[in-house]
């Protein structure tokens, strides 16, 4: 089973690249962008659990390490 | 005073912090292995600067879970010092130690520079001997330090006297120019509630070797020689 994973920081946390490239993008002629959020995205093999079992790891994964709580946010899928 | 330096792979500080305990304080001092579990018969603790485990992931996420962290968990626990500079207020916030977490600066940039800084509290072991509203110019060097930490914790912060240094200008007054990589509040160092476990962005190691432009860093080294 494979987990893939989007760590990006909460919504209201000053993001220093997100807008970097924000701007870069604006400054290309992309003027329709009007938000970047810059995170991070894992990918983990996963071995045994399936199901409720692998989503209950991985959030705990999540939680103790992948992401910080007091930052970031995180959401991921599983798949066969 | 008994003083350990924990060395984590990466830690670049460490031989920084152990001669200004050792041979500026002259304080008994000995290298902590972060595979160590054992910290009896210390009574500061120095988690220095550097790049613990590249930073991967997060400054001081993977340190966190060296074996000896849960030691300086029971340590902290028992009321010993704990003194985390840079990489180690780092390690501290992502360990629960501290509460707050220190993000990329706002400029992005590592920015390497001497700042002043304002002692807020002479109420911690750290900073006895300052007083309070002190002005010391002291090092920062670091592209993760903008301390951040929501409303609530900050309000806690304030209300029970943890912030121990704000960045300000060289009179002392703390502005938005004087920040320099966008911390709340312009906090550059706290305390935990029990006052036991400091955590700050700083190098005072770097400033306080006579040999060495700067000695403002001895200030908090002075401090803590009252409890020697």
């Amino acid at each position: 089973m494979r987990a893939k994973i989007h760590v990006t920081l909460k919504n209201g946390v000053l993001d220093p690249q997100g807008k970097a490239v924000h701007h870069a993008l604006n400054d290309l002629g992309f003027a329709e962008v009007r938000d970047v959020s810059v995170g991070k995205y894992l990918e983990l093999e996963l071995d045994g659990a399936s199901g409720q079992e692998a989503e209950h790891r991985v959030r705990e994964m999540c939680e103790r390490l992948l992401a910080n709580p007091v930052i970031e946010s995180y959401r991921f899928e599983l798949e066969p | 005073m008994k003083c350990g330096v924990v060395v984590f792979p990466g830690s670049n500080c460490d031989h920084d912090c152990y001669h200004i305990l050792k041979h500026i304080m002259g304080w008994d001092t000995r290298w902590v292995w972060h595979k160590d579990t054992e910290l009896a018969g210390l009574d500061l603790l120095v988690l220095p600067g550097g790049f613990s485990y590249g930073d991967y992931l997060r400054a001081g996420s993977i340190a966190c879970f060296s074996p000896i962290m849960k030691a300086v968990a029971d340590f902290a626990g028992r009321g010993g010092l704990v003194l985390g500079i840079c990489n180690g207020f780092q390690v501290l916030t992502e360990s629960g130690l501290l509460p707050g977490a220190l993000m990329r600066n706002r400029s992005r940039s590592f920015i390497c520079k001497f700042v002043d800084v304002r002692v807020e509290t002479g109420g911690t072991p750290f900073t006895a001997a300052c007083d309070p509203g002190e002005v010391l110019s002291i090092p920062i060097a670091h592209a993760d330090g903008n301390y951040f930490a929501d409303e609530d914790t900050l309000k806690r912060l304030q209300d029970n006297d943890q912030i121990v240094l704000k960045y300000c200008d060289a009179s002392g007054n703390v502005t938005e120019d004087a920040n320099p990589n966008g911390s709340r509040l312009n906090i550059a160092g706290i305390v935990n509630e029990k006052r036991n476990v400091m955590g700050l962005m700083p190098h005072p190691e770097r400033a306080a070797d006579p040999a060495l432009p700067g000695a403002d860093g001895r200030r908090l080294f002075d401090s803590l020689l009252a409890l020697a």
